[in-house]
């Protein structure tokens, strides 16, 4: 084996494109999306009709977005050696809270926006809650993360479905359909979310000490603490913050159908966004993580579905691909399966030398 | 880190003992909720205390007690199983499809159900064990895979009407007094005694409480670890694919939606029967327990009558707190004394 000394000082760009963390995932959607763009060429064409912007493209980033929030947080959760299985049950809750306040605002002759800002708000402060009550079970009373979480995602629809008294909650209310299905400047409103929490995220992680103490814990919590980094307080914040995704997913996913179902919303959401994370090049075992690469695995997985729509394979067929694809990252991530690959390849060179 | 809590039980004094000892804590805890739910329901309904209504219990959750019994075991290596839903799913589907569309008789296709989860468990095992991943992802993909696979052999419910399978499914072993058990009941039942003399009385039951200890003292030992690994996890796969053969027995028919949300129920069910979710401590007779308590709950609700089903799910997870929590006091006291 050569010694990393022999690489020359400056690689070239196309080396340092391909040791870019973000290289592989980008380098999947773009050939998923090229690949449907070569079978049905209308794929890919974006189309500007009455002041919005239509096509496959956006359909799949809108319909993406709730998922991307999840896995935003999930990914700050995974990377202070965390995980939160409960944010598809916390979703259903911010769903039903925001649909129950509607409803009881608006019978009540509630006009105007109120009803609107009190549901935003009761909804993300339900969920940042539960996201604090994870927290605090995981900092605090010390129990394993998925453990802690699993309490909440197993009582956490049946909460939803006491808040909704079992019954799906209609929404019939124009100001919170705009959440969900409305347009800013030509592109839907969802899509406005998700940027605003990504800039936000990106700023405080990038331009503050944070996203250092975040990536100390996960190396090693008790050096972090030892340090000086208030490891505790951080974690508990990266789970009230989970929370508080969950919740805007929710607020999304609720206003897109105008409608919350305590039982199914957000159903095995939890298994997507650790995909997500995973796609993007998070290490599961915490400490590197890719904010960037969990958005582009959310993205991956959405084209991935309406791939396999579009194609008109059984769409059963998605569960199969998305557990391949993850075993294929888990094999790729794991240091001794790329030892064996490596010591193959190797032999396969030596072979033929 | 014995593992026979009956022994302790006979000794005179058994049961003083017990409240000192932190390992029987968690047991002597789950035991008595059980008892205690059990007089409460026997006060304030009629015909509560009947023991068809007990052995309901088994029959109504047989599948869930032949699975947890398997997660046990994984637990205690301080593993997970994810998989386990699905691929009773997996079980179901593919048994009603040999008998009903291709013709198979029973038996056979059982034995092929079975042998097949048993390689899918090891599978997972070898991945977990060989490549250090971890055991939730890789059975979190395993689920993925196991509910996909299912669908693809069907994606409706296919119902079993093969006679002899209809047979086995309505024979009803009497318990005398006029009560009766299933026949899955009474193979749940089997599984709970295997299960107990496995973890309890064989080198492989010592060599998984050792690693649930710490796998890497247990190395040191020169025990098998990875062989046992493997194992345990293709257990968990055999303990799944047998459950849904008797989730065949027990609905006559293979949904590759059955049995959603199973693995919580289970890891529920051995977290409540006192097992440390960290590994290395805990009895399959805590299991027994714990999936009972649970079928309880439900058995309450549905003899209440006026409580929603949702509480049913409130309430597991409110016995899940209690009992974590009590787990980390447990915990945090052994490690000060």
């Amino acid at each position: 084996m050569a010694a990393p000394a022999a690489e020359p000082p400056r690689p070239s760009l196309a080396k340092r494109a391909f040791a870019h963390p973000l290289f592989w995932p980008l380098l999947a959607l773009a050939l998923l999306l090229l690949g449907n763009g070569v079978f049905n060429p209308g794929f890919l064409s974006l189309e500007w009709r009455d002041g919005r912007l239509y096509g496959n493209l956006v359909d799949i980033a809108n319909r993406a977005a709730p998922l991307i929030l999840v896995s935003l947080g999930m990914t700050l959760v995974i990377a202070v050696r965390g995980l939160d299985i409960s944010v598809g049950a916390v979703l259903a809750i911010a769903a039903t809270v925001a649909a129950w306040t509607i409803t009881r605002m608006t019978a009540g002759g509630g006009d105007g926006l109120a009803p609107l800002f009190a549901a935003v708000a009761a909804a993300l402060g339900a969920a940042a809650l539960c996201g604090l009550w994870n927290g605090l079970l995981v900092v605090k009373v010390g129990m394993q993360p998925i453990i802690a979480t699993l309490i909440l995602m197993v009582a956490g629809r049946g909460i939803a479905q006491l808040v909704s008294d079992g019954q799906i909650l209609t929404i019939y209310y124009a100001p919170y359909a705009f959440l969900g299905s409305g347009f800013v400047l030509g592109l839907p409103f969802a899509l406005f979310v998700v940027l605003a929490v990504f800039v936000a995220l990106a700023l405080l992680l990038d331009r503050t000490a944070l996203g250092l103490f975040v990536r100390a814990i996960g190396h090693n919590p008790v050096a972090a603490h030892v340090a000086g980094v208030r490891a505790k307080a951080i974690t508990l914040a990266l789970y009230v913050f989970c929370g508080f995704c969950a919740g805007l997913a929710g607020l999304l996913v609720s206003a897109n159908v105008a409608s919350a179902d305590a039982n199914n919303a957000g159903q095995l959401l939890e298994l997507d966004a650790i995909l997500a994370v995973a796609l993007g090049g998070t290490v599961l075992a915490g400490g590197r993580f890719s904010l960037a690469g969990s958005l582009v695995g959310a993205l991956i997985i959405q084209a991935l579905t309406t791939t396999i729509y579009a194609v008109g394979v059984p769409p059963q067929l998605n569960l199969v691909v998305k557990a391949l694809l993850v075993l294929a990252v888990l094999l790729l991530q794991s240091p001794e399966c790329r030892g064996q690959l490596k010591a193959l390849v190797q032999r396969q060179a030596r072979g033929r030398a | 880190m014995s593992a026979v809590p009956l022994r302790g039980l006979l000794r005179p004094g058994g049961f003083a003992r017990l409240w000192r000892d932190p390992r029987y804590v968690s047991l002597a805890a789950t035991v008595s909720l059980f008892l205690a739910m059990s007089i409460a329901g026997g006060v304030l309904y009629d015909g509560f205390l009947s023991p068809q209504v007990f052995l309901n219990l088994f029959i109504d959750n047989g599948f869930l007690l032949i699975v947890a019994v398997g997660m046990t075991f994984v637990i205690l290596t301080g593993g997970i199983d994810l998989s386990v839903g699905a691929v009773v799913a997996f079980g179901t589907v593919l048994l009603a499809s040999l008998v009903q569309r291709h013709g198979w008789h029973p038996l056979p296709a059982i034995a092929l159900v079975l042998a097949l989860g048993t390689a899918f468990g090891a599978l997972m095992g070898a991945a977990i064990q060989r490549y250090r991943l971890q055991p939730f992802v890789v059975t979190l993909a395993g689920m993925f895979l196991a509910r996909g696979a299912a669908t693809l052999v069907s994606v409706d419910s296919i119902g079993i009407d093969h006679a002899f399978h209809v047979a086995v499914a309505s024979l009803r072993i009497p318990m005398g007094g006029g009560a009766s058990l299933s026949v899955g009941a009474a193979i749940a039942l089997l599984v709970v005694a295997g299960g107990a003399v496995l973890a309890g009385m064989t080198r492989f039951g010592r060599t998984v409480y050792a690693i649930g200890g710490s796998e890497h003292s247990a190395r040191l030992m020169g025990l098998p670890v990875d062989a046992t690994l493997v194992r345990v996890y293709a257990l968990s796969g055999f303990c799944s694919a047998l459950a849904g053969v008797v989730c065949t027995f027990y609905m006559l028919s293979g949904y590759s939606l059955h049995a959603t949300g199973l693995e919580l129920d289970a890891i529920a069910a051995v977290v409540i029967g006192g097992t440390l979710l960290a590994g290395g401590s805990g009895y399959v007779l805590g299991t027994l327990f714990g999936v009972l308590v649970l079928g309880l709950i439900q058995t309450l609700i549905v003899f209440d009558g006026t409580l929603s089903s949702w509480w049913t799910k409130i309430a597991i997870g409110a016995l899940l707190l209690a009992f974590c929590l009590m787990q980390r006091l447990l915990a945090r006291r052994g490690g000060a004394g």
